[in-house]
């Protein structure tokens, strides 16, 4: 015990810089992959004609080529092309373009869930296309669509540590350097960012449990687990 | 710049090498130990008493909310505790490092596949286990014979997109420096400055083995479906 304290005061400010690093990368990443969640999954259920197949398209392409290739590409590529985002630019875009591909999906099934009946009702009311989603169908699929973006959201924190790739130090970095140090050892060293990472994943993931508690309350729903483990696996492969 | 489909082409061969090499290997036999191991978890769950059981959900928590970069340097940094490069001497150090891949893979995996296990054993309707009682099978025949054929089917296409994440995950190896398909892109495209292209190829690659396997994991979805 007092070997971790030990090591957590001797690598206080290492730590810290690879936390933030981290918290960086994972908080830039959730921003962007919300915003291409909801711009693809709306896409794909517009009634506009180009529209789902250009979402698809680019879900597609951003699920299956892998994470760390579309990294690269933002890293190696895009500089000599003039367009240098810097390896935590990098990071944040890669995380977010990817897993908002992952996530667009899980938008577009919770859209596609609320039950055709309310998609009627706002027919007979003569709603137009964006008013009756703001107003009827997206408060229903918010309270579906939480549960797998919740983990997402910690696939999406897992994911930061490619910032090692970028040359960035982050916590899995330090967890490394840590390591070299006799006086630290691998099982501290480990033991520490191993504790760390698991906490910043748990904080997130309660967080939005709430925001999925008080959407389903909202609509008056329970929870539902079963479901939610399913829409994850489709979702990620 | 240009896009220089020459390059593209020659980068092809060397990529498709390291594809079959390493990434096609780690996946299957990494699939196969998460298939196994997850099963092992999901039994253990449930038939742990409750301070064990709790222990073990708790230790799959970890094991899945943590980075798998950080548990393949974990891994790799206990083999070189234990002085694994010396004692494992007549095996290559790549392919050592290439089988500490499968095994933490296999691991990392196993936790997410125990979960989608636990949805398809919960899935089970009640009847089934008490008609297993009623018939006094043993525990283990329960299992056996009852319990995991019906979990398997709701549980199967789910495995299969497990599988298809860790395929696309396989290029967290360049962490202990295994040469999997994109480091060796990677490594092309460093020394001819022809990343462009060889990522690209990387990325294709990638697309034409993973997006048919997706689909057809859609339709075994449907087609098990009960």
């Amino acid at each position: 015990m007092s070997d971790i304290l030990q090591a957590l005061s001797d690598y206080r400010p290492y730590l810290w810089e690879g936390l933030q690093v981290t918290l960086q990368l994972s908080l830039g990443g959730v921003a962007v992959a919300i915003v291409v969640s909801v711009v693809l999954g709306l896409a794909a259920i517009s009634p506009l004609p180009v529209l789902p197949v250009v979402s698809r398209v680019i879900v597609e392409f951003f699920r299956g080529t892998s994470l760390v290739v579309q990294l690269f590409f933002l890293y190696y590529v895009l500089p000599p092309l003039g367009l240098d985002l810097g390896p935590v630019g990098a990071g944040i875009v890669g995380l977010g373009l990817n897993y908002g591909a992952y996530g667009s999906e899980v938008v577009r099934g919770s859209l596609n869930a609320v039950p055709k009946g309310q998609w009627e009702t706002t027919l007979a009311l003569s709603m137009s296309w964006p008013l009756k989603v703001r107003r009827v169908v997206w408060p229903q699929a918010w309270a579906l669509m939480l549960p797998g973006l919740n983990n997402l959201t910690v696939m999406l924190v897992k994911g930061t540590a490619v910032a090692l790739l970028l040359g960035l130090h982050d916590l899995t970095y330090w967890a490394d350097e840590m390591r070299k140090d006799p006086d630290v050892g691998l099982w501290t060293a480990y033991g520490i960012v191993f504790l760390l990472y698991y906490l910043i994943a748990l904080a997130c993931s309660s967080g939005l449990r709430l925001l999925e508690r008080r959407a389903q309350r909202r609509l008056g729903l329970r929870a539902d687990v079963a479901v939610t483990d399913r829409a994850t696996a489709e979702a990620v492969a | 710049m240009e896009f220089d489909p020459n390059a593209a082409f020659e980068a092809v061969g060397p990529l498709l090498a390291a594809f079959l090499q390493v990434t096609l290997l780690v996946t299957v036999l990494g699939s196969i130990i998460a298939a196994a191991l997850g099963l092992v978890w999901a039994i253990g769950r449930r038939e742990l008493p409750r301070i064990p059981g709790a222990i073990l959900a708790w230790i799959l928590d970890v094991v899945r909310m943590t980075p798998l970069p950080l548990q393949l340097l974990f891994g790799m940094a206990v083999v070189t505790e234990l002085d694994g490069f010396r004692r494992f001497g007549d095996i290559e150090p790549t392919t050592l490092l290439t089988y500490l891949g499968i095994v933490v893979f296999g691991i990392h995996y196993s936790t997410y596949m125990a979960e989608s296990y636990r949805a398809g054993i919960e899935s089970i309707r009640q009847g089934q286990w008490e008609a297993a009682t009623a018939l006094s099978l043993p525990r283990r025949r329960t299992w056996r014979a009852v319990i995991i054929p019906q979990a398997l089917r709701a549980t199967l296409p789910s495995l299969g997109n497990w599988a298809i994440a860790m395929f696309k995950d396989t290029p967290f190896l360049i962490v202990i420096t295994v040469p999997e398909m994109v480091s060796e892109a990677e490594r092309i495209g460093g020394a001819s400055f022809k990343y462009t292209e060889t990522f690209a190829v990387a990325g294709l690659i990638f697309l034409a083995a993973s997006y048919p396997t997706a689909v057809l994991m859609r339709k075994l979805e449907k087609k098990l479906a009960y």
